[in-house]
């Protein structure tokens, strides 16, 4: 691979408690992205996806490792990184359009020219007619698709999705997933994709992450040549049940975890030996489910 | 009842089964509500007018609608009435709109930033709970028995409160927001004036109603401690007088006045902010 576009290097985020204690979200987590790839990262809740992303958009510092996009490191949050994400983050007080044009206009994009903007990136999302309605007048399915175009008329260097569609229900859901891939066609654009939904991370993603339950370290990649443009046809294809079967797998073996780990520090309702399966299973290693050579989560252990 | 009936339990029954909005929190037709809500109106006229013209109760304690009528026309004619509203709008505005302009962006900042928070909390957490009532004999002391003090009276009710009800508002605004708009290559002082003032508009607007109805509290008990004019020393002077459909009109006019400003805040909501849910 050619120089990457996105490159975490061992990046470590650390929380202090209230009560001192540390409690530690991601832990030495590398990951290349190649220019105009779409990354899905999937994971038990509570496993650092979003802090993942948070880290990439500046909005978190890594307590130890470095982010590097285009050359230069990241430390502070910029228009180069995009974000989406799962609440509905829209400006109530300004139309679709003024929610579009938001990020050009702080940037001093010229009224005429940052208008036509906003209107290209509107009809691509398929919001045409809508350039003049409040937030609170449009779908939730609608809300999300402004905050994509919101997003994707600063013309960032990525985007980084936040599970932008989890507040949706699944027809939606379905629906936007095609409406992203189909954005990503006519104009290409780095993506960091962090889902819970495991259809949606191989449908979407060129290369699909698991996360192990906290602390967040990747578990394993998942490669899939499905062809591009997909439908959702490929969603039946033997190779994505597979894969599907195999992330599946993994995601309830680290959710076990977590749910083992609760209820031995919850004690009461533990049932005696309960907990020693699935922490049998918590030793860092990386699966070989892709068949690819190991990612540079490998770091980790 | 007794409890070998089982005929008469189920006859009970269907007879209220076919009152389904008595069900807690079920939807009432619209005929039955409109019904209802002109009957206790209706029902309390019907009952005041029974009481006074019937002679059950003395004028002393409940006057005739008749007697008020004519109470509130005599008021309005020798511009008493007038004079008195005219006094108590002035203190009320004046010192309501002083703690606005200050609590306003102290609250909104106060919200936003944990330092002010710690810088103003113990102040203002202390004084909320002192009652005004408690305060206006150092505030006759200070500044006399004047405008100022019934200015300063209503000042410090709304102010402190305002404060910490705004501060509230600016702390619910949904951080999300304010991350989106770094990530939108927003700096700190462009998420401040661009984000986080609009997103508190609605909740301040609420707040500011709100308070101008506690506003009306103060006014009157600073009026009815110390006043020359206004409603409350109206009030207070009839009763003195026993002129108790005088006391009546001024408590009309209080219940009017505090509905017309409701409504104007309402309207004003609607108005300057359509994109807010609540308008």
């Amino acid at each position: 691979m050619a120089e990457p576009k996105l490159r975490i290097r061992e990046a470590t985020v650390a929380f202090r408690t209230r009560r001192g204690g540390e409690v530690v979200a991601i832990d030495r987590l590398s990951l290349d992205v190649a220019d105009c790839q779409i990354v899905s990262i999937v994971g038990p809740s509570g496993c650092g996806k979003s802090t993942l992303l948070r880290l990439v958009a500046g909005l978190v510092r890594p307590s130890s490792g470095e982010i590097w996009l285009d050359g230069h490191q990241v430390t502070d949050p910029g228009a180069d990184r995009g974000m989406v994400f799962q609440s509905y983050t829209l400006f109530p007080w300004l139309t679709v359009q003024g929610n579009v044009e938001f990020g050009p206009r702080l940037r001093g994009v010229p009224e005429s020219e940052r208008r036509a903007a906003a209107r290209r990136y509107i009809q691509m999302v398929g919001l045409t007619g809508f350039e003049h309605a409040y937030p609170k007048e449009l779908s939730g399915g609608m809300m999300q698709r402004v905050a994509i175009a919101r997003a994707l008329a600063n013309d960032p260097e990525v985007l980084l999705m936040d599970e932008p569609f989890g507040a949706l229900d699944a027809q939606t859901r379905a629906f936007m997933g095609e409406l992203l891939l189909d954005i990503w066609q006519k104009s290409p654009k780095t993506i960091l994709f962090v889902t819970h939904d495991i259809d949606e991370a191989l449908f979407l993603g060129d290369r699909v992450y698991v996360m192990t339950a906290r602390p967040g370290r990747f578990r394993a990649e998942v490669s899939l040549s499905l062809p591009r443009p997909r439908t959702l046809e490929a969603t039946t294809s033997e190779e994505f049940v597979g894969a599907k079967r195999r992330v599946l797998a993994m995601i309830r073996e680290e959710t076990a975890a977590i749910m083992g780990s609760a209820r031995t520090a919850g004690g009461d309702d533990a049932p005696a030996g309960a907990d020693s399966g699935p922490r049998a299973s918590r030793a860092p290693r990386i699966d070989s489910a892709g068949g690819d050579d190991a990612p540079g989560a490998a770091a980790g252990s | 009842m007794s409890p070998a009936q089982p005929g008469a339990e189920r006859r009970r029954r269907t007879s209220w089964a076919r009152f389904a909005y008595l069900r807690p929190q079920e939807p009432v037709p619209r005929r039955v509500y409109l019904g209802t809500v002109t009957g206790s109106a209706v029902g309390l006229v019907a009952l005041w007018c029974l009481l006074s013209y019937g002679g059950v109760v003395e004028p002393l304690f409940l006057p005739s609608p008749t007697a008020i009528l004519a109470a509130g026309l005599d008021l309005a004619r020798d511009g008493t009435l007038v004079q008195d509203m005219r006094a108590s709008l002035a203190v009320i505005v004046s010192g309501w709109a002083l703690a606005a302009v200050l609590a306003v962006p102290i609250g909104i900042l106060m919200g936003s930033f944990k330092v002010v928070e710690a810088l103003v909390e113990p102040v203002v957490d202390f004084v909320r709970y002192l009652p005004v009532s408690a305060m206006i004999p150092l505030l006759i002391l200070y500044v006399g028995i004047g405008t100022a003090e019934k200015v300063a009276v209503i000042f410090i009710g709304t102010f402190f409160q305002l404060v910490l009800l705004v501060a509230d508002v600016a702390a619910h605004v949904p951080h999300e927001q304010l991350d989106v708009s770094y990530t939108l290559g927003a700096s700190r002082a462009q998420v401040v004036g661009r984000v986080l003032l609009p997103a508190t508009l609605p909740g301040v607007m609420d707040t500011l109603r709100i308070t101008m109805g506690w506003a009306w509290t103060y006014l009157i008990v600073a009026e009815i401690v110390s006043a020359d004019r206004g409603l409350g020393y109206l009030i207070l002077n009839s009763m003195r007088g026993l002129f108790t459909d005088r006391i009546f009109v001024g408590l009309v006019v209080i219940g009017g006045l505090g509905l017309v400003f409701d409504l104007t805040f309402k309207w004003l909501h609607r108005r300057l902010l359509p994109w807010s849910p609540k308008a």
